[in-house]
């Protein structure tokens, strides 16, 4: 057979969908490095030469009231009272305006823009710490989301200033024991408009009129609710305005003479209420300053900022407060707050502009050393032009000050623009999406769909026709690949890879798409199979969040449908009973049946014994999920904590056993399978793994079991002993493991030989007997596999040229060989075994139910296919090649997500398993790499386990076929159980059937990742979208990644047994007709 | 050709689509407090009695029901307790079905009981009309060239109307809109009845549509 188009093939198609995923997720997910690293009162920024510790010094405030409205926009906030007719959300805060005009140097109101994404949590993350969040802040806080990075929150507490929250529980979980004392109420029903703001007015007041606080955070969520249900054109929102006007009336009221006062939104509104996004309309939300105090120098002027950058609050309430700025902030103090160089004198404590421009100056630039020291994705020419500006900065204002002089007032705006260019940087860098690359990649993904789906229709087209096939894409490829490298070269000076690569799978798309009769010969109909209607619905389904949260019992829900429509359907074309015996009925309206009616009826209850195991499982399956924290009253499975931690020492050891059980049941039914076929005789690698590896590797994972779950108190002398236990047993089995996939690949025949030179000149006489009788091997095995005929046929063809007839004579099997019907099948499920069973060490022990259920259900998946192509086959229905059909693949691709959930993982971070990491590591690791891995493996076990056996869909028909049955189809005497040799006759029809079930089963995953695509990009404004949407395309796209990789693995394994076997055949030829 | 037929099969329709009609009308009349997400399950009791008189009456009024093949009073005695039996089973079976695709266990057992009822009143019950208590027979009938009369394909569609109604019908579920016709298991109840009325209707119109190539063989 023809591996090598098939693997390049697949391996092509990979490549054009990993591209697609990179460009979309490169413009999608901003990614950005946290910095770990706190200022402190010793940092020296003030100028001068000796260290200042300025956190002695007297601050301008000693208290302020941070009073955040979600979703205040600006909009809501300005007043214009000549409107004569308001609009529900216009005029309705009048108490902002009233204290502007009536107190100018007491009081502002500006526009506050926020910066992408617009989301509450982001945002809160940005104005505590100062610098521009994005959805994935690499640190090392995957897991929660406590905000690690230097924050307004933390200087507070380090300063010794008690923070008082109320509000919104985001801050709880971003600032976990944080606060001097904190009221979190729950945010998370979006149609709940009163709760959050009822509960901090219960004690807000109270609070101010107390003296235990130094900061007052109190975050109302009832506007941005309000916004979500009804949207700001409402007279609900009227009445939520108002009430929030009389809050901060209120507020004003109690405000004593060292306070500030900031009414402030983390965001704004589009016209239906939501955010996330960048448009003008959801960034821009008001800021509210207020002092019962004067601490402006005149009313607004001219040189007042038109905005606000939400940035730009974290260094002026830190310099206000007398703390130091949060390290990794880039915005810059709000100047009107501070006095100009020459009152100096006459304020009350508190810095200069100029002073608390160049503190701020010197901390921006630290963090920008700090950061381009980690990370590379800030361009390299504007940091070297940032810092040759510092440098020149920093020299003029020094000797200023070493002078003594006053400064030119040109300083203080140069700084400013400094700070604002770094800002503006980062910002490039950080916070906008890239709608180009996403739709490059969105159309790269939808062509690569179209191309999976033309390649598995038209797969025998593509062997047979043996053409130049790839050699022109991959040419073209690379050639426009390069040529867009050299043109960036030339006008820019640099390479973006991603452009290049966008542009090689583009333009390779393009080519094989070109000759347009290639798509012609697929008619619509291809597409109108009923049982895609099932990944149709399942794509639709990633887009609603409320689907992908139920996601486990919807893919269920399918699988379980899809499963039912078989039967019916076989049913529906009158092949599931024998067809009756009523001699009116059968007349001449069916072709004679082609197996008796028993062997239909055995079929039949074989296909619906296994439906029940099938289903059986789909519904115990559900019993493993884990809970996702939308999902209100959900308990997560008792399975899923490991056994040390279960207090009740009965359950923990029924757990254990039943874990035990569900292991020794995969072993053993693995080795049921291998032996039933005959493949337990030879004496190669694959036999040795199966004979001794298998068994030994379940027994180290039991031990390693007990051994976990041993109570650490228990057996105080044998400490060290389980100490060491705890960290051999894990590694053992994982050089287990190790040895046996490589032991698979290095020889993956199982195939016994026994050759009857001996024997012949005895037997001339006799008889050629069909099928000998037993002689010592398993008496199973010999009834079942001794395929005799087949190596004549194999010689026959072989030996077609220059032997041809010299033995033809003797037409008597001279060679037995044990294990040849199942030689594909064979090493594929055996390595598929054994990495689920070191897949299983990555996971809690009761885990091991779930993978049980796992094996019977793909053992059912796959009786299934094979009896439901046996019946179609019994009517005449067979159509030749061994093609398999839809349903069987979505089946297959289904199952993969839906034990993605039940072996408890969800697509969420908080719930990957980090335990996984520490398996046979308990001290931790130097390097990331292995741990990654480890984690990875451990999460997407179940696609993995799918993708690498997925070509046993390819085998099973074959492995399972009924005697006689597809002799018709085939040809010539098909008395034999020939099995997999089937393939070896037809290599064409195997490649292009090989072919076509991966690019099928790459196709549905790669549909979802469209889906998931599609929705992230859709619907960027939703509510959802960093909960949901963001998290499940991160888990499709690397399902998808792990899942083609080792889906390449299962067919370069088939591949690999298919040489073997070639050269096997070689072997023989020249022992026996010498 | 079977004018006749498929003229006695709409009105029979329309008289079992009449009493569905009354069985919801009725009680919201005659009941205080009655309502259909409200009371739901008093609603499913009531449709599925109205269903289960009317078809029975209809069906032996116009003697689609196979002839009994003794006259003999214990004869026909078995046959309807067989057909009782049959009937409880079918609720049984599709609750399990219902268990099978996630309905909860035990907390809400009773609706998702109810629902096989209304199911098997919409199902089983027409196939235990048309083609007698003979699991064989329906089997049978859901095949390609298994149907051997207009009432034969005129079950065929109404069944899988009834079916693919309630499968739909759980679509809504997951979905946070918090609307009262989310509950469990009214949106599926819903469903099947809407996909009954549509089979009800469907199945005299593609008859009629298709008379020309229905063929069947004789019974
Ligand atoms: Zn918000
Ligand atoms: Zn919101």
């Amino acid at each position: 057979m023809k591996g090598l188009p098939v693997l390049s093939l697949l391996l092509w198609m990979c490549a054009v969908f990993f591209v697609g995923i990179y460009l979309f997720v490169g413009g999608f997910l901003l990614v950005r490095l946290e910095v770990n690293r706190t200022s402190t009162c010793g940092d020296v920024l003030e100028p001068g030469e000796e260290p200042v510790d300025f956190c002695r010094a007297q601050p301008r405030f000693r208290k302020v009231v941070l009073l955040i409205i979600d979703a205040l926009k600006i909009d809501f906030a300005r007043y214009d009272p000549d409107k004569t007719a308001p609009r529900p959300y216009e005029n309705k805060l009048p108490v902002l305006e009233e204290t502007v005009s009536s107190r100018p140097l007491q009081s502002r109101l500006y526009p506050f823009r926020a910066d992408p994404p617009t989301t509450t949590m982001q945002r809160i993350k940005g104005f505590t710490t100062g610098s521009l969040p994005t959805f994935v802040d690499v640190g090392n806080n995957f897991a929660s989301s406590a905000i690690l990075e230097d924050n307004l929150i933390h200087q507070f507490g380090q300063a010794g200033k008690r923070v008082v929250f109320m509000g919104d529980d985001t801050w709880e979980s971003l600032f976990p024991k944080k606060f001097y004392r904190s009221l979190p109420f729950p945010s998370f029903n979006v149609k709940d408009l009163h709760t959050v703001d009822n509960g901090i007015l219960q004690h807000l007041y109270n609070t101010m009129v107390g003296d235990d606080w130094d900061v007052l955070v109190a975050h109302f969520l009832g506007v941005d609710h309000c916004g979500h249900r009804f949207g700001p054109d409402h007279p609900a929102m009227a009445d939520k305005l108002t009430q929030m006007d009389g809050v901060i009336r209120s507020v004003i009221d109690r405000l004593q003479n060292d306070t500030l006062l900031v009414v402030m939104g983390d965001h704004g509104m589009t016209d239906t209420g939501d955010h996330g996004g960048e448009s003008q309309k959801e960034t821009d939300a008001a800021i509210f300053l207020y002092s019962p105090s004067p601490m402006f120098h005149g009313p607004p002027s001219q040189n007042e900022p038109d905005v606000v950058p939400q940035t730009d609050l974290v260094p002026t309430l830190a310099l206000l407060l007398g703390v130091p700025i949060p390290y990794s902030n880039v915005g810059q103090v709000l100047l009107p707050l501070f006095p100009p160089h020459e009152q100096t004198e006459g304020a009350v404590g508190g810095l200069s502009q100029l002073e608390a421009l160049w503190i701020n100056t010197k901390q921006v630039n630290r963090f920008l050393e700090t950061y381009s020291g980690m990370a590379k994705d800030i361009p390299p020419e504007s940091l070297s032009r940032l810092k040759s500006e510092f440098a020149l900065l920093s020299s003029e204002f020094l000797s200023t000050v070493r002078e003594g002089r006053s400064p030119s007032p040109q300083l203080a705006s140069s700084l400013q623009a400094y700070l604002t260019s770094v800002r503006d940087t980062c910002r490039a860098t950080w916070a906008r999406f890239n709608p180009l690359k996403m739709a490059a990649g969105l159309a790269i993904l939808a062509f690569a769909c179209l191309m999976c789906f033309i390649l598995s229709e038209l797969s025998l087209v593509l062997i047979r026709e043996n053409g130049p096939l790839l050699k022109a894409p991959v040419v073209v490829s690379l050639t426009v690949g390069v040529s867009v490298a050299a043109a960036q070269l030339l006008i820019r000076g640099y390479i973006e890879v991603m452009w290049c690569l966008a542009a090689a799978a583009f333009s390779s798309e393009l080519l094989f798409l070109w000759p347009p009769k290639r798509v012609s010969w697929l008619t619509l109909h291809h597409l109108l199979v009923p049982s895609l209607l099932f990944p149709l619905l399942r794509c639709a389904s990633l887009l609603s969040d409320s689907y992908v949260i139920a996601e486990g019992r919807v893919v269920t829900f399918l699988v379980l449908s899809l499963a039912l429509c078989i039967p019916i359907h076989l049913n529906w074309d009158g092949l599931l009973l024998p067809p009756s015996h009523d001699p009116l009925k059968s007349a001449g309206l069916l072709p004679a049946p082609a197996l008796s009616p028993s062997a239909v009826r055995k079929e039949s209850s074989t296909l619906l014994a296994c439906l029940g195991i099938l289903v059986g499982s789909l519904y115990l399956s559900l019993s493993f999920h884990g809970c996702r924290e939308e999902q209100g009253s959900c308990q997560p499975s008792s399975f899923l904590s490991p056994l040390s931690r279960l207090q009740d020492n009965q359950l923990k050891n029924l757990h254990y056993v039943l874990a035990v059980i569900s292991l020794g049941l995969w072993t053993y039914l693995l080795r049921c399978f291998l032996c039933h076929y005959g493949n337990l005789n030879s004496s190669g690698g694959t036999v040795f793994t199966a004979r001794w590896i298998l068994p030994l590797l379940s027994v180290c994972l039991g031990l390693h079991w007990a051994v976990s779950a041993t109570p650490e108190d228990s057996f105080r002398n044998l400490a060290e002993l389980i100490h060491l236990a705890q960290l051999a047993l894990p590694r053992v089995a994982f050089c287990l493991l190790g040895l046996g996939l490589f032991l698979i690949w290095l020889d993956p025949l199982t195939v016994f030989v026994k050759t009857r030179t001996q024997a012949s000149a005895k037997s001339l006489t006799l008889p050629t007997p069909r099928y000998r009788a037993s002689i010592g091997i398993s008496p199973q095995a010999e009834l079942h596999h001794l395929i005799p005929q087949i190596y004549q046929r194999m010689r026959r063809s072989l030996d077609d040229g220059d032997l041809s007839g010299a033995n033809e004579v003797d037409n008597r099997p001279a060679v037995e060989a044990y294990g040849l019907g199942t030689v594909y099948s064979a090493p594929l499920l055996l390595f598929s075994g054994l990495l689920g069973i070191g897949l299983l060490l990555l996971h809690p022990e009761g885990m091991a139910l779930s993978f049980l259920l796992l094996l019977l259900e793909t053992g059912a998946l796959l009786h299934i296919h094979a009896s439901s192509t046996t019946l179609s086959g019994l009517h005449g229905k067979y159509s030749g090649g061994f093609n398999v059909p839809w349903t069987p693949v979505v089946l297959w691709s289904l199952a993969a997500t839906q034990f993605f959930h039940a072996t408890g993982h969800l697509p969420t971070f908080p719930s990957i398993q980090w335990g996984a990491a520490f398996v046979g590591f308990p001290e931790g690791h130097t390097g990331t790499i292995l741990p990654a891995s480890l984690v990875t493996l451990n999460t997407f076990a179940s696609h993995i386990l799918f993708a690498v056996s997925c070509p046993l869909l390819l085998f099973w028909p074959l492995v399972c076929e009924v005697r006689g049955s597809r002799g018709r189809a085939c040809g010539d005497d098909g008395e034999d159980a020939v099995m997999e040799m089937r393939l070896r006759e037809n290599p064409q029809l195997f490649s292009s059937a090989l072919l076509q079930l991966s690019t099928r089963y790459l196709l549905i995953h790669g549909a979802q990742v469209f889906a998931s695509v599609c929705a992230a990009a859709i619907l960027r404004r939703h509510l959802m979208v960093w909960k949901v949407f963001a998290p499940k395309l991160m888990f499709e796209a690397s399902g998808f990644l792990v899942s083609s990789v080792f889906l390449l693995i299962g067919v370069t394994l088939v591949l690999r047994v298919d040489v073997a076997v070639g050269q096997w055949f070689k072997r023989l030829i020249p022992d026996v007709s010498r | 050709m079977w004018d006749h037929e498929i003229r006695a099969m709409a009105s029979t329709h329309a008289i079992i689509a009449a009493s569905v009609f009354m069985a919801t009308v009725l009680p919201a009349v005659l009941l205080p407090g009655f309502s259909v997400y409200g009371t739901h399950l008093l609603w499913l009791y009531s449709v599925s009695a109205a269903v289960t008189a009317v078809s029975v009456a209809v069906f032996w009024l116009l003697g689609i029901t196979p002839p009994a093949k003794k006259h003999t009073l214990g004869y026909k005695l078995s046959r309807l307790l067989r057909s009782c039996l049959y009937f409880f089973l079918s609720c049984l079976f599709f609750h399990t079905v219902v268990v099978l695709y996630g309905a909860p266990l035990i907390e809400s057992a009773l609706e998702t009981f109810s629902l096989a009822v209304l199911l098997t009143s919409l199902t089983t019950l027409r196939c235990l009309c048309v083609l007698g208590p003979n699991v064989q027979a329906w089997i049978r009938v859901f095949s390609r060239h298994g149907a051997m009369s207009v009432w034969d394909t005129c079950l065929q569609i109404t069944v899988a109307c009834t079916l693919v109604g309630a499968w739909v019908g759980a679509f809504p579920i997951p979905l946070d809109w918090d609307r009262p016709w989310q509950v469990w298991p009214v949106s599926c109840s819903l469903g099947s009845l809407f996909g009954y009325l549509t089979g009800l209707v469907a199945a005299p119109a593609w008859i009629h549509y298709h008379r020309k190539q229905l063929t069947y063989k004789c019974k």
